[in-house]
Order: C-alpha cells, then structure tokens, then sequence
C-alpha cells in the first residue's frame, strides 16, 4: 500500500541520522524544495521517497546500522527501487567493498572503494571539478580524507574523475560521491539526486513502505 | 586546465569536524585502546600518554605526547586521529602537524607553555580543537583559527559538573546573543573579548561557526546523553573509558547513548549493557580540589 508522503505532494527525503554531517544535508535538500527529516529509526525510514547517507566516520555508521537493526530494512527499500545516495562515508558504507580491509559495507552498488585514498586531513582539500551531467561550470567539490573508486562494475555510470579516480558514480537508483555537497553553496547534485527520487516516485517503484 | 587544488582551507579544517558530529572521541595510551576504541564505534581517538586522570595524579610538567607513540597510533586505526598540544606551543603543533595527524588539541589539559596567548592556528593546515568555559573564551579560540571548540569541563575528575555549567554558559550566551538589539553587539563584542564580525555572525546563525563538542567529566552513558540534549554536538571521553573497570563495555554503551540520546529506552539498554559488576571510574568532589589544581582555568 502506497502512503502518501507530503500534504502537498513534495518528495520527502530522509538523511540517516546515526552520525555525521546531518543538518547540512537537511539544509541543502531544504533550499532545493524538498522536505527533509533526519533518519534515526524503521519508523522515519518508512516516511521517506529517498534516503541520503551523509559524510561521517564508515567503520562508526556500520557498527550502528547492525547495533540498532537499521541497515537490512535499507537495503530491501534500495533494492525495492528508493533512491539512495551517499557522500563520502556513505558512498563507503553502499559499496560492495573497502579495498585492503575487512570492512562490512551494504553491497548497493557494484564499486570497490579506497578509503582516506588521498590522504588524511592535511590532504583534505577544495577542487573545482567538472561534472559534465551537471552542466559546464565545474562543481565546487570538497573531499574530507575522501574515499576514492578504485573499481567499478559494467552497469555503473562514472560521473566525475579527480587524478585519475573515479569521485562520483551512479548505478540505477544508487549515487555515491567522495565529496561533499552539502558543505557547498551550489545546490546541483542536491537537485540531481531530489530528480533521482521524484522519478522514482512517478515511476511508483519504491513507494511501497510497508516492504521494510 | 589548471589545478585547482586547495588545502588547509577553513572549509575543509571545520569540515571535519562536521564529519564527526554525533560521535564520541575517546582518549587513548596504546595502540591497542585505539584499536579497542574503533570497535566500539569511536568516530576519532585521541592519542595521549597519559589520560588526564594520570596526568592530575602523577603532577609535574604535561608535554605533547611521545611521537613514536602517536605514530604508532595512527599505524593502528582508520577513524581520524587527534594529539595535544601545550596551550601556545606552536612548535608542538608545528611538529605534530608533520607527523600528520587529523587534528590537534591544544589543550589545558598539559601544562600550558605560554601564559598569555593561544596558537595562531591560521598558520596551519591541520585544523585545531580548543576548549572553552563561555562563549568569551570559544569565540576568541574561533578568531584564533579553531576549527572545533569543546566545553572544558574538568579533565579527568569524573565529575560532569563543570562540564554541564560549561555548556550551559556557552549555550546560553549564544541564545541571549540572538535576541539582544543591534546596537548592543559592540559592548557586547567588547565583553566577550572576541571580534565584533563574529560576534555579528553568532547572533545572526544562533550558533557558533563551528562545531560544539562536550568534554571534561563524561564517565556514564547518562552523562553522555545528559550533555547531548544540553546542546553537544558530540562527546570527547578521556578517563571514563579506561578508567572504568569494563573499557570495551563502556566505550561501547557511551558511543550508544550518544546515538540516541533522547531515547532513554536505549540509554536503559547501553546502562544495563554495562552489567551487575560494572563500575565507572572513580569521581572527584571538584569542591575539595584547590584552584591551583583544577584545569579548566588554564588559557582563559
């Protein structure tokens, strides 16, 4: 059964609220005309059109998604067709894989990830990078001891390379950036997400929240 | 077509920050804590020789960290690492700020090398956490070049008193900041010894521009999520882990209550996880300790 999300017919899309840079997504998705709510249970993931894995600590996240029993019912929403989106940590987080480690990830998109791949902190760093999908400006693009891609699979879309690497990637209902987005003024991949989930919507895949 | 490549950019040292909202960063002595910490669930370690329970215990001069150790720290875990440094010691920042690691605290918690001025952190690519008593104190850390503040409390006491008056001084200030007319923000400016601009932005945005931590005291799940309704945006826990008798337990119970903590029903589950024989460090009454041995008033 199909709940309507929004009075006014708005997509809703939820940030998971475990830990990280919450409130700057809610913000973002807010300025780009979506209702936003913070994620912290089944009951608020059950409410959401999409839901957003913001930046944060991975191995933290993973362990909380197992602790409080949130990352199974995601992933039946994902594969039931919600749009997801990650950055940073949570392009980590829906990765098949973390290269050279034992790290347990969601497996949503098939990319094989690098982690703090340009360095830690003092390598953190601002770039102006070209996102042909977005438009010609390049995008102002902030990594954070940003994972980068070092494999990805013959059904995803390579969006943004920086030195070579893949930095943004999407497969079907899955995006992932090793940037941060929300950190920026620039609302274009905010927008192209909140497209991702009105599509979705229209297309009446994922609506049925009772799945999780 | 040309690099564009910038580091070291305010963005990306408060970014950091913002990434680890919401977490707890645990004091840590070996290489194994780190690792035990990570487990937990810890969002960054910081990477101590002593925790600061020792540190008030054993007396004498608290210095920057043996670097083989903090190197050796680093080696251990993926989550970010942070080290201290004395209050003004800009050669101590300088040197840990080569080694590499994630952020550096320069913290009251050592014993402080200059008695009048902080770091300039500007000058560095690192991004720096400071303490504060009151907003005075976080908003000329913040003009200073801090990246992150965290309410003082008083390290290695077990004792969440001071921890809560901090952040309520701070919480509260920025608050009445909000409502008083423009005119006043100059006195106000003035009072609070920080750079009018900022005053302006703080009273504008209700909150300061960069991320408010809690720390000095935290010894229980219930401290932490005490201080997480009180406004923390994430909590630094010294002694309290590994002065407990049960450090895996608490760390992880800590880093829950954290998560939800305006869920009591998991603040109950994190307390009960602990067990029957668990038992937090032992606390201090900060009314029987001198003001030659509190900690908190150090770089004002």
């Amino acid at each position: 059964m199909a709940i309507k999300s929004s009075k006014d017919g708005r997509v809703v899309a939820g940030v998971l609220a475990l830990q990280g840079d919450v409130v700057e997504h809610i913000a973002a998705l807010r300025r780009a005309g979506a209702e936003a709510i913070a994620v912290k249970n089944r009951a608020d993931l059950d409410r959401v059109d999409g839901l957003v894995i913001p930046g944060g600590e991975s191995t933290t996240v993973m362990k909380l998604l197992a602790r409080f029993e949130m990352g199974e019912p995601i992933v039946r929403r994902v594969r039931a067709g919600m749009p997801l989106w990650g950055t940073c940590m949570g392009m980590i987080v829906v990765a098949h894989d973390v290269v050279e480690m034992q790290q347990p990830t969601l497996d949503l998109i098939d990319i094989s990830v690098r982690r703090n791949a340009f360095g830690r902190q003092n390598d953190s760093a601002e770039v102006d990078l070209p996102i042909p999908a977005l438009g010609e400006a390049p995008f102002p693009a902030i990594f954070i001891r940003a994972p980068w891609i070092e494999r990805a699979g013959a059904d995803v879309q390579l969006l943004a390379e920086r030195n070579g690497h893949g930095v943004m990637v999407r497969q079907g209902n899955v995006l992932g950036t090793s940037f941060h987005p929300e950190l920026s003024a620039d609302a274009r991949v905010h927008a192209y997400f909140l497209e991702m989930v009105a599509e979705a919507r229209e297309a009446h895949v994922g609506n049925d929240r009772n799945v999780a | 077509m040309a690099d564009t490549t910038q580091t070291g950019t305010v963005t990306v040292k408060r970014g950091l920050a913002q990434m680890l909202k919401g977490g707890v960063i645990m004091d840590v002595v070996t290489p194994e804590q780190a690792v035990t910490a990570q487990e937990a669930g810890a969002v960054a370690v910081m990477a101590l020789e002593r925790i600061p329970a020792d540190i008030r215990a054993m007396g004498g001069v608290a210095r920057m960290s043996n670097l083989e150790l903090v190197q050796s720290i680093m080696d251990a875990v993926t989550i970010p690492v942070m080290a201290k440094v004395r209050i003004g010691h800009f050669a101590e920042a300088q040197a840990l700020q080569e080694l590499g690691v994630d952020f550096i605290d320069e913290s009251e918690v050592l014993t402080p090398a200059d008695d009048k001025y902080h770091v300039n952190k500007h000058n560095f690519t690192t991004p720096f956490v400071c303490g504060a008593r009151d907003l005075g104190e976080a908003s000329r850390r913040v003009a200073e070049g801090a990246a992150m503040i965290r309410s003082k409390g008083e390290a290695g006491s077990g004792n969440i008193v001071e921890a809560v008056r901090h952040i309520r001084a701070i919480k509260d200030a920025i608050k009445e900041l909000t409502v008083v007319p423009e005119e006043e923000l100059v006195a106000r400016a003035r009072d609070l010894g920080a750079p009018l601009e900022l005053v302006k932005e703080i009273a504008k945005n209700g909150k300061l521009p960069v991320v408010l931590f809690c720390a000095g005291g935290v010894s229980t799940p219930a401290d932490a999520a005490l201080m997480m309704q009180l406004g923390a945006e994430g909590i630094f826990v010294g002694s309290g882990i590994f002065k407990s008798n049960n450090p895996k337990a608490f760390a992880k119970a800590i880093v829950d209550a954290t998560t939800h903590f305006d869920d009591p029903k998991v603040i109950v589950e994190a307390s009960r996880s602990l067990g029957k024989e668990a038992l937090a460090m032992e606390g201090i009454d900060l009314r029987k300790l001198s003001e030659s041995e509190m900690l908190s008033p150090r770089g004002n």
